[in-house]
């Protein structure tokens, strides 16, 4: 059985070590927070927050807390504000370790597509563009093929890049890929899965 | 494009405004402002590139009822001042169970 978007959610929150400061993208990556159990992890909103906590209870919403997303969120003991200007500034500088986001295509070179299609309506770029430049590690979590069972993995992406050669791990429905130098290569298969079918359900290069 | 130290990178020019327009939370009648929580985000700076910035404020107080460490953008940038009266909407409302907690 392929993972499900908790599972996948489970597997990239295996990612994230003690102590490190993360940038959660928009989706599925959003639900790694639920995994990341007794790990010191802080939380980085590229909108002006550091030390983002659970949604909150209903009737405690905030109308001036939200995330990256919009979505209502909550602050802890460690939280802190900023502006656009000193988040980008963390975000470009190198400070955040890792960014779990998610992808529309890859290519098997590291490109990562996850910004706009071409025709449809882009509400914006948020910060993805400069997470994939700044950060430590970045993790691109999606589902391996698209609804019409093409896969997303490629030798070259067709959409607009969000960043060239920036991803260094693919977490699918299927399993774990990582991107080196000679090609992709796989590193775990969801339960039930065999390298052969993620090798059958992708274009690019597996090596 | 410009190259540091071997990296390339886009070089673009800062943006000038004839007008910005920013949402704040308190001013003191000097223009003098804060913002509250994630509401901050890119009112600053986008506050400082307008040759005219309006900022609207849910409460104008006193000069000196801000203590001066913890305003966000001094008056400087900030030409205009609206009191607005403010239905705070939400646009994604998520919330999490309390059995849960």
């Amino acid at each position: 059985m392929p993972w499900d978007r908790n599972q996948m959610a489970a597997r990239a929150a295996e990612e994230l070590e003690d102590g490190m400061y993360v940038n959660l993208g928009i989706g599925i990556p959003t639900l790694v927070a639920n995994y990341v159990g007794d790990k010191d992890i802080t939380l980085q909103s590229e909108n002006g927050m550091l030390g983002m906590g659970p949604f909150p209870f209903e009737g405690e919403e905030d109308p001036d807390l939200i995330n990256a997303g919009k979505q209502t969120i909550t602050e802890l003991s460690r939280t802190s504000y900023f502006d656009s200007a000193t988040s980008f500034g963390m975000i470009r500088g190198g400070k955040v370790a890792a960014a779990v986001l998610g992808g529309m295509e890859v290519s098997e070179k590291g490109d990562l597509a996850n910004w706009m299609i071409p025709g449809k309506l882009v509400k914006g770029m948020g910060g993805a563009m400069d997470l994939v430049a700044g950060v430590g590690r970045v993790v691109v979590v999606m589902d391996h093929t698209n609804k019409h069972g093409d896969s997303k993995v490629l030798k070259e992406c067709t959409l607009p890049l969000t960043g060239k050669g920036v991803v260094d791990r693919i977490i699918t429905n299927l399993g774990v890929l990582d991107v080196t130098h000679k090609g992709l290569h796989i590193v775990e298969c969801a339960d039930g899965v065999t390298r052969e079918d993620i090798i059958n359900a992708t274009e690019a290069k597996i090596v | 494009m410009k190259n540091f130290k071997g990296k390339e990178f886009i070089l673009e020019e800062g943006i000038f405004a004839d007008l910005s327009i920013v949402k704040a939370w308190k001013a003191d009648d000097t223009g003098n402002l804060i913002f509250r929580k994630t509401a901050r985000n890119f009112n600053p700076p986008a506050a400082m590139c307008g040759k005219i910035c309006v900022a609207e404020v849910e409460e104008i107080v006193p000069r000196g009822s801000i203590d001066p460490d913890n305003i966000h953008l001094p008056g400087i940038y900030v030409h205009r001042l609206i009191q607005g009266e403010h239905e705070k909407r939400i646009e994604q409302r998520t919330v999490r169970k309390r059995e849960e907690a």
